[in-house]
């Protein structure tokens, strides 16, 4: 809360934003310790792409060593060393620990400082206030902290590469005692270690979540424009709204569960570690009586409703792009707000469908095997609602557009394949194959990056003044979407020929089976994926191309170049300090794109409703709006 | 344009900004404490009989401490009233009440009830050796009596050098009187006042032992959770104290005179999270000191 706003009355708010006008902040003020929320959304977005970018490169090192296991990887692989240290890639060869702390901090960055950060932080932090007509969010200051706790612990968590050892090597899942025990002991820094900067990292990264879950919420419920009432939100707000829940509640446990860890690796307590606990042939010094079990709880009480958080906001954005370009409403919008809600709710009491290998026992595992199979109806029922807004719409495959249809099938086939997982007796067999691996993925990669994607082509016009070039989107998207089914789709296979996500050497052995799929065994799968993966990589240079060259160079738009009609639109681009000229008052809907009888086939939310319009829609059939 | 809403309430939810926001935190709070507390009834659950000890902790200064923090939660509401009615005054001399309260609160823990915990040893007995110690441990008379066996010698250390030092093969203990006096019936059930170590010296021979340490959170589950969750209840309060010290000073008087309303819903809000606080602790105060 800002010192300054004791003194807010009623201001003629035009006249408020001309005051504003007068004090130009400084370059530091604007750019870096901005409070403003599109800045902080932009900071985010950027960061998060660049890690995006990192645990990209991570996974291009992994798939050389799964392809080509023990041998030297050509220029790249010798001065590697140079960068991570001399033990990571010796003579361009991979060592072991290498390849599991690039597996580990793969999963992290990707999630916690790659996809949250976009997904929720950036594309929250600049569309929700200007979807819901807000000058900015409810408490500006607390979303810099926000910001610069996820910069901090970016930047742990990159430090962690660099200390003896190297970064975190037990899995992005840090399943103890494995984590308690890893990067300990001679030779190690007690506390400048790979295991212990995950954690330390981790503190921060949970920070900066819960300040931003609370300011998206609090603005979500306080700073909607006169007449934006719940049901006239853009679904996108919905979504974020949900995500923000999901983050608020199931991060402290995760947070509660990190302390103890770092409790049981630096003060040498037993909160995982069990009684007689055996390593290296001795009797670890510990008092023992902890439970590994819990930490597993712990973490996948964060762990299951973390995917609605990567997923929920990419719903959003493929709802509204779907809406917008098949210039329809959105079909069963109710539907989809609950369908959300539910989601939201069951999230949590799904959580130990990752644990049915530990024994738990049929009473717990029939539990939740049946509210895994519930979760499924509400995904089932928005994915459906998507597919039918699209029936009978004028469609225009504009870029947003491609990605945002292509995430259809693709999270179609993710979230299906994942039926098999919910299934006790099933998962017993699939557990920790790559078939997880490809089922998550499905998900994550062409399901929630391509919506992400989407997102970016959309509102960068907004952000800019200007529109990403279209051909390039197009050379991006293509290439992408191809290499994404070809690198996942044979994972399936490998998975259910039994293949383990974890081996280092790619599963050589497996080659022995003299199982073929399609005249390559599991093993060689792994060549014509590496090569895909290799590819997409490529296809992310038009974009980062296209993306900056756009900024600049992008052909000049007007305020509302998609001819969309919620709030966003009616600001200016890009939007200036307090967001909008005139404070905005919503009339109706989000969606109402083909009014009958109006001249153009799209109406803003803050368009009056028109004394005749009232009789109109009596007479003519329309869906339901509210 | 201003953000609306930072003072006066909105209409249709009747709520200004800043309480809505406290009441989130509250809520991710509970999640953070309740994840601890389900991990203390998980480990307490598991334990083996024995190995969950009781009657460690100063009875009386716990509650002397629930006290304090349950005094100051009144006080941090007295603070709150008399901004509202506009008497800064008495404002004034409420949060310093409320403010001496979180200090004495600190104090105690760390000046006084950590510190005796870390300078208290105990020593778990290998089972093959539980009978030679039985003059210390008087399991016969603890069976007989259905109560949980006694594995762990605890007390004064007096030999220190011997925790690292591998030449020295014993512990020279000054016992605490359950195990001075293991059969006496005034020693089956943990005290409410706190008893000193005897002059009883026990020696303890190291390959008896299973694990000795002083009492640090390495020395069971239960100390672990102990110092972690009152650790972190303590950075609680001392956030709340450091806040309220902000409120206090003469910084807060400018804004009191400029908007007293501001001042008051800063005062509530923050009273919010003082009264969580208080909450948590009446959570641990039973889960670690009585039970």
């Amino acid at each position: 809360m800002d010192a300054s706003t004791s003194l807010a009355t009623h201001h003629d708010p035009q006249q408020q934003g001309a005051e504003h006008e007068h004090h130009e902040l400084g370059w530091w003020r604007k750019y870096i310790f901005s409070t403003d929320h599109k800045m902080i959304g932009i900071q985010y977005g950027l960061c998060g792409l660049v890690f995006l970018l990192f645990g990209f490169c991570l996974m291009m090192l992994m798939r050389w060593q799964l392809a080509y296991p023990g041998q030297a990887l050509p220029v790249i692989g010798r001065w590697l060393p140079y960068f991570f240290g001399p033990n990571t890639m010796p003579d361009g060869k991979m060592t072991p620990e290498f390849y599991n702390s690039l597996g580990a901090m793969h999963g992290t960055i990707m999630i916690f400082m790659g996809v949250v950060p976009v997904a929720f932080a950036a594309f929250g932090n600049f569309v929700v206030p200007l979807q819901i007509g807000a000058p900015d969010m409810t408490f500006p200051k607390v979303n810099a902290a926000s910001f610069w706790a996820f910069a901090v612990g970016g930047v742990v968590m990159l430090i962690s590469f660099f200390v003896p050892g190297g970064a975190a090597q037990s899995g992005w899942t840090s399943y103890v005692p494995l984590a308690a025990i890893s990067n300990r002991g001679p030779g190690y820094n007690p506390f400048f270690n790979g295991q212990t900067l995950w954690l330390v990292g981790f503190i921060f990264l949970i920070t900066s979540s819960l300040l931003g879950a609370i300011n998206f919420i609090t603005t979500i419920i306080q700073l909607r424009a006169k007449g934006l009432t719940w049901m006239r939100l853009p679904f996108f707000v919905w979504a974020q709204f949900v995500t923000a829940f999901l983050l608020l509640l199931a991060f402290p446990p995760l947070e509660s569960a990190i302390i103890m860890q770092l409790m049981d690796r630096v003060a040498a307590t037993s909160f995982f570690m069990p009684s007689g606990l055996i390593v290296n042939g001795t009797m670890m010094n510990i008092s023992g009586g902890g439970s590994p079990l819990l930490w597993q709880h712990l973490f996948w009480f964060l762990g299951h409703p973390e995917v609605y958080v990567l997923i929920l906001p990419a719903f959003g954005i493929v709802g509204e792009i779907l809406a917008n370009n098949s210039r329809k409403p959105l079909w069963g919008y109710k539907s989809l707000v609950f369908s959300v809600l539910v989601i939201g709710f069951l999230s949590f009491v799904v959580w130990a469908h990752h644990m049915w290998l530990t024994g738990m026992g049929t009473t717990v595992s029939a539990f939740f095997q049946t509210t895994t199979l519930l979760i499924s109806i509400p995904s089932v029922i928005i994915l459906s609602a998507f597919f039918i807004s699209l029936w009978g719409g004028s469609i225009r495959f504009n870029v947003p557009m491609l990605f945002a249809t292509a995430f259809l099938p693709m999270f179609g086939i993710g979230g299906l394949t994942g039926i098999p997982l919910a299934f006790n007796s099933a998962d017993l067999y699939l557990h920790d194959t790559y078939y997880v691996i490809a089922h998550f993925h499905y998900i994550v990669a062409p399901g929630t990056l391509f919506g992400l994607f989407a997102g970016i082509y959309y509102w960068f016009p907004k952000a800019t003044g200007r529109r990403m070039n279209e051909f390039w989107g197009k050379v991006h998207f293509w290439p992408s979407l191809i290499c994404m089914n070809v690198i996942f789709l044979p994972m399936f296979l490998q998975g259910m020929a039994g293949m383990h996500r974890r081996w280092y050497d790619g599963g050589q052995g497996w080659t022995l089976s003299g199982e073929h799929i399609w005249g390559l065994s599991g093993f060689q799968w792994n060549t014509p994926i590496s090569w895909a993966a290799w590819s997409m990589g490529l296809a992310q240079i038009p974009f980062i191309i296209n993306f900056f060259w756009s900024i600049k160079h992008g052909e000049k738009v007007n305020d509302n170049p998609w001819e969309a009609t919620t709030l966003e639109w009616t600001a200016p681009s890009p939007p200036p300090h307090g967001n909008f000229v005139t404070t905005p008052v919503a009339y109706r809907g989000p969606y109402e794109y083909s009014l009958p009888g109006r001249d153009r086939d799209f109406t803003m939310q803050n368009e009056p409703v028109e004394p005749t319009e009232r009789t109109r829609r009596k007479t003519v059939e329309q869906p339901a709006l509210v | 344009m201003e953000i609306p809403y930072t003072i006066s309430t909105r209409p249709d939810t009747g709520l200004w900004n800043a309480k809505v926001g406290i009441w989130l935190f509250l809520a991710s709070e509970i999640m953070l404490f309740g994840g601890l507390f389900s991990a203390y009834i998980f480990l307490r659950l598991d334990a083996h009989p024995g190995e969950w000890p009781h009657g460690l902790l100063n009875v009386p200064v716990g509650t002397m401490n629930t006290a304090i923090l349950i005094m100051s939660s009144v006080t941090v509401v007295l603070a709150w009233a008399a901004l509202k009615m506009r008497r800064y005054r008495a404002y004034w001399w409420y949060m310093l009440a409320t403010i001496l309260c979180g200090v004495i609160f600190l104090t105690v823990k760390l000046v006084y009830e950590w510190p005796q915990k870390f300078e208290h040893f105990g020593a778990y007995i290998k089972p093959e050796a539980l009978e030679k110690y039985e003059p210390y441990l008087g399991n016969k008379h603890a069976a007989d009596r259905g109560l949980p066996p006694r594995l762990e010698i605890s007390g004064h250390l007096h030999n220190h050098a011997a925790l690292n030092d591998p030449n020295i093969k014993e512990y020279e203990v000054a016992l605490d009187p359950v195990n001075a006096d293991p059969t006496n019936p005034a020693m089956d059930r943990p005290h409410f006042f706190y008893v000193p170590p005897t002059d009883k010296i026990a020696k303890i021979e190291k390959k008896d032992v299973e694990r000795a340490t002083m009492f640090l959170p390495t020395h069971s589950a239960y100390f672990a959770s102990y110092f972690t969750i009152t650790g972190l209840h303590g950075m609680h309060v001392l956030g709340g104290v450091l806040v309220f010290i902000y409120m206090w000073l003469p910084v807060s008087k400018r804004l009191y005179q400029r908007n007293p309303e501001h001042l008051a819903n800063r005062v509530e809000v923050c009273g919010l999270f003082w009264h969580f606080v208080d909450l948590v602790w009446i959570f641990v105060f039973p889960l670690f000191y009585l039970l």
